[in-house]
């Protein structure tokens, strides 16, 4: 009961109007970084960061900044799925897998249908989590302090099990994608060894690695619309959509079908993001995945499925409020974001860590006050701006193109302010366009460059633990059962395979 | 369709085996330490450096010969097309497309970002696109002009300008 | 055409004017945005501070070109250095340093950087280091730690931030010199090691206080020892490595450095300027919330120190086996 009072009184604080303001300029600012591909929600707050310490000058305290700045983390997550729909590039990794059926649902004419159900999914997953986190917040944050490396290992090894399904028919082109992108991630400065690893021609521009995002817009941006251009040669625009009122109501009525696919997102996305080190992109695959591997119909999945758009996206916004949780109930960072959130906090003179509940009530109940406003804010604005972004899509493709090309080019050099990057996204996308030809399935290989730096320390790490010692995956009460499971499910595709080549050779000689 | 497959599968497999090189690639200040020590496992530490990446090149490159086992087979739905990989169209557009991508980033590089935007833009819809050159050149000065004042001016991230440098110092004393 | 080329030549003038004017003023000011070159990634300790560094530019209107940082985390270091090596505009580019601007080019001599040669603007604090256990261990003194460290042997685990940084450099000294067997794992941030101890995945951490202070505020994870000259205000009861006989400190330097081949013009207007950083309150007063030493210092001054620093890094890490 004292906590719904203190929330109450916290919405209360983040509803005067200064904070509600900041809020609503938050998530506009971040929409748009969001949709910009390129700009994720990392880049929008660390940007803005300097700027909070204006405000804080005029309001005092740390509230209002911290409002801001996370109502730019929403938006920033609800702006994600629109590049990754109506453009088909993923603006951030944690929107990777809503290219999956955001993409095919745009190109069939239902771009419309694709962002209502992102929004929405996006917005029942923020509310879901919120709620788990006011009621729960210090029991999950004991679980999220008991997670040790070989539990997040294990983790990434379920992660890795929903890949299984993502890759097309041909089984040698998809484990030959998921292993060049873990291979690619390994290159760079290995934090275990600290030695420098596949640094090509000593160039310096590899020694910070293969980023997500050179792969993302590469793929996406330059080898995918290489591939459009070749293939949709007589058609003059990318897809008709009607922007009228009455089709964003029917698209409001159709997210009923998304129910099962917005439940699973929410919950596992929520588990996944409190866990230091996860963060929302495995959320968001491995919602993808159980959604997928949960349906009746599985076939339409990758086709166009609303159930495919609003898992991953329930996911990664329902994850984005878990990684809040260790931040501020441990002071640790789930995630990149929150690691600039956290820096923040400490620049305006808050000391994060276990305590922050109890010292700084003032700062806390209103912070998540604020959630709840900026996510229907959120919500209520992105849905505003969807017949805009549905007007972009019906731009001629001769004038759409370009800007995408200058906005991957563009976007790619904002994120990491090197352009050796916007050189080697050029040329992986003009690669990328190759295999595309040829059926390789290319998304594997972009989801493998965001797990394996996490995975492969990890192993690493426990292994360290262990003295090399493998039965450290086995014997813990946690990471065991997640191991065996992530097991099971990778195997089973190939258990099913070879039951299948036996079944048929019997079949073939009676 | 079919010798493009084939010739892909070996390109792809000749990386395989120099991303397996690079991997047992030894430490540059301890010339004690041998190529390809670093790929196993150690005694009582776990994997090596060059353990991930040695073993999922080696992977890598099993799957090149699976492809062309399939390849040779034809099994797989590429190496059984009779189709040309790219025809007359796929190879002009990839010339004039992937060409212009090219020449964008090298004009980045001399004239920064802000020259090459509007020549792209005018570039590919004027000359591709065959609009109007009163469309091609407002988009091509919309998109440099939000692109300056999203991200040099709103967003405090300075694009490069390459040459055309000395031209924004007054821009910056306006704005800035 | 004429109207291009007229707007040309106006710019240019234009330009040109300005140019001059500010130069009868004084004798260097910047006419552009200044890279800020962070040698860490975001949300790490030199980016908190270097963002709070350009807050304070920004708040105190210190400069009339902001400050744009610029993350290059890449090879410990390495991608920084040879970034503000190769900076076409060194008037224009400062870099954010830690200890990796002297172990970085002892690990990697193929860079070819000479730390030297970058312009000694000033040392803004030097961050300190504390030994932390967790609160359920039973131990509460040193002594104690090297009983029960000696007695597990390398089962006793430390964590650390990354190879042959600063926490390994303390882990290494202390097993030499008290004849332990330590284990140690390194990992990605500070952040994370403070979280393992506090979640028991880890034995003991050699944390910065802000990593850990609110661990420490929480009662989860204590502070046996400090590796400076004199106790911290923030932490009086804790003894120094000093007091118990030993002769060793170590701290980490957060310096904001010029690129090498800076004007002294240039020079001189950034050391004005991070003076005035250094004595604003909001700098002051996160010094000493966040427990750092060390007053500010530059020119010739900075640069012996330096030199000393680059010696001992060298005798450090020879000792340890990480350099030939």
């Amino acid at each position: 009961m004292d906590v719904f009072i203190s929330l109450l009184d916290g919405i209360m604080v983040a509803l005067e109007p200064m904070n509600l303001g900041l809020a609503v300029l938050g998530v506009v600012v971040g929409l748009f970084v969001g949709a910009m591909p390129g700009l994720g929600s990392v880049n929008g707050v660390a940007i803005l960061l300097p700027f909070t310490f204006v405000i804080q000058s005029f309001t005092g305290g740390a509230t209002s900044p911290m409002i801001f700045l996370a109502a730019i983390y929403y938006g920033a997550m609800y702006g994600g799925a629109i590049s990754s729909i109506t453009l088909g590039i993923p603006g951030a990794s944690t929107a990777v897998s809503t290219t999956f059926d955001g993409r095919p649902m745009a190109l069939s004419g239902r771009a419309h249908i694709a962002l209502v159900a992102a929004a929405l999914a996006s917005f029942a997953g923020g509310t879901i989590s919120n709620i788990m986190f006011t009621g729960f917040a210090p029991i999950l944050a004991s679980v999220a302090l008991s997670f040790g490396d070989p539990e997040v290992f294990a983790l990434m090894l379920m992660a890795f099990a929903t890949f299984i399904g993502l890759g097309g028919d041909d089984i040698p082109k998809t484990i030959f994608s998921i292993c060049i992108g873990l291979v690619l991630a390994t290159v760079g400065f290995d934090i275990v060894s600290g030695e420098p690893r596949l640094i090509f021609f000593d160039i310096t521009g590899f020694s910070h690695g293969i980023r997500f995002l050179v792969l993302a817009i590469g793929v996406y941006g330059i080898g995918e619309m290489l591939w459009t251009i070749n293939t949709n040669r007589y058609g003059s625009s990318m897809t008709q959509v009607d922007v009228s009122a009455r089709n964003i109501i029917d698209a409001i009525k159709e997210f009923r079908h998304a129910k099962r696919g917005t439940l699973i997102g929410s919950f596992l996305g929520f588990f996944v993001g409190i866990l230091p080190a996860a963060g929302a992109t495995p959320g968001a695959l491995m919602a993808y995945g159980v959604a997928k591997l949960t349906s009746k119909d599985q076939s339409s999945f990758g086709k166009g499925n609303i159930n495919g758009i609003a898992a991953p996206e329930a996911a990664n916004n329902s994850a984005s409020t878990g990684a809040m949780l260790p931040m501020m109930t441990l002071g640790i960072p789930g995630s990149p974001t929150t690691a600039v959130l956290l820096a923040g906090m400490v620049i305006w003179g808050l000391q994060p860590g276990p305590l922050l509940f109890t010292n700084q009530p003032d700062f806390v109940w209103p912070l998540i006050g604020s959630f709840y406003i900026s996510n229907v804010i959120a919500v209520l604005v992105n849905l505003a701006f969807i017949p805009v972004f549905l007007w972009m899509l019906r731009m001629p493709f001769t004038i759409l193109a370009p800007m995408i090309f200058v906005l991957s080019l563009v976007g790619t050099y904002a994120a990491y302010l090197d352009m050796f990057d916007v050189s080697l996204m050029v040329l992986v996308g003009i690669a990328a366009f190759f295999l595309r030809i040829l059926d390789y399935p290319v998304a594997p290989a972009v989801l493998a460059i965001v797990l394996g730096p996490i995975a492969e320390p990890k192993l690493r790490q426990s292994l360290l633990f262990s003295d090399g010692d493998f039965s450290i995956f086995f014997t813990r009460p946690i990471a065991g059962p997640i191991t065996v499971i992530a097991l099971i499910l990778i195997l089973l595709p190939l258990i099913k395979f070879i039951k299948n080549k036996f079944i048929t050779k019997k079949a073939e000689q009676p | 369709m079919r010798k493009a497959e084939l010739v892909t599968a070996i390109i792809l497999g000749i990386l395989s085996l120099c991303l397996m090189w690079k991997s047992g690639e030894a430490p540059a200040w301890d010339p004690s330490i041998a190529r390809f020590d670093n790929i196993g496992l150690i005694e009582g530490e776990g994997p090596g450096s060059g353990f991930w990446p040695f073993w999922l090149s080696f992977i890598m490159f099993i799957c090149c010969i699976w492809i062309g086992i399939n390849w040779y087979r034809r099994t797989s739905p590429p190496s059984q097309s009779e189709e040309v990989f790219l025809d007359g169209y796929g190879q002009r557009m990839l010339f004039v497309v992937g060409g212009g991508l090219i020449g964008f980033l090298i004009v980045i590089y001399i004239l920064g970002f802000y020259g090459a935007i509007p020549l792209f833009i005018i570039y590919y819809m004027r000359y591709l696109g065959r609009h109007s050159w009163k469309l091609s050149g407002t988009i091509a000065v919309g998109m440099t002009v939000f692109c300056f004042f999203f991200f040099d001016i709103a967003m405090r991230i300075v694009l490069p300008k390459g040459y055309l440098e000395p031209l924004f110092i007054p821009l910056y004393d306006i704005f800035l | 055409m004429t109207f291009m080329k007229q707007l040309f030549i106006g710019l240019i003038s234009a330009t040109l004017m300005i140019g001059t004017m500010s130069s009868t003023a004084i004798a260097f000011e910047p006419d552009k945005p200044i890279e800020f070159i962070i040698m860490a990634g975001k949300g790490g300790g030199a980016d908190k501070m270097a963002r709070l560094m350009q807050a304070i530019v920004e708040k105190e209107n210190l400069s009339n070109r902001p400050l744009f940082p610029t993350n290059k985390s890449g090879g410990s270091g390495a991608e920084a250095l040879i970034a503000a090596k190769n900076a076409n505009d060194p008037d224009h580019t400062l870099m954010v340093t830690l200890n990796s601007f002297f172990t970085t080019p002892l690990r990697q001599p193929g860079l070819r950087i000479d730390n030297s040669t970058f312009a000694p603007i000033g040392r803004m604090a030097e961050d300190t280091f504390l030994l932390w256990v967790h609160k359920d261990s039973g131990v509460t003194t040193f002594a104690e730690y090297l009983t029960k460290a000696k007695a597990d042997g390398n089962k006793w685990v430390m964590g650390g931030t990354g190879r042959a940084g600063e926490d390994n450099i303390i882990t290494n000294f202390l097993n030499n010199e008290f004849g332990l067997s330590m284990k140690y794992i390194p990992y990605q941030g500070g952040g994370e090691v403070a979280k393992q101890v506090a979640g028991k995945q880890l034995n003991s951490s050699v944390n910065n206080p802000s990593e850990a202070l609110g661990f420490y505020e929480s009662g989860d994870l204590v502070p046996l020892v400090a590796f400076t000259d004199e106790r911290l205000p923030l932490f009086p009861n804790v003894p120094t490595l000093k007091e118990l006989g030993n002769d060793f400190s170590y701290f980490m330097q957060r310096a904001v450095v010029g690129a090498p081949g800076m004007s002294d013009d240039a020079l001189a207007y950034y050391t004005d300027l991070f003076t005035k950083v250094y004595q604003s309150s909001d700098w002051q007063d996160y010094k000493n919330k966040q427990s750092l030493m060390g007053e500010f210092m530059t020119g010739d001054e900075l640069r012996i120190y330096w030199d000393a620093q680059n010696s001992r890094h060298s005798v450090i890490l020879k000792a340890s086996g990480d350099i030939k």
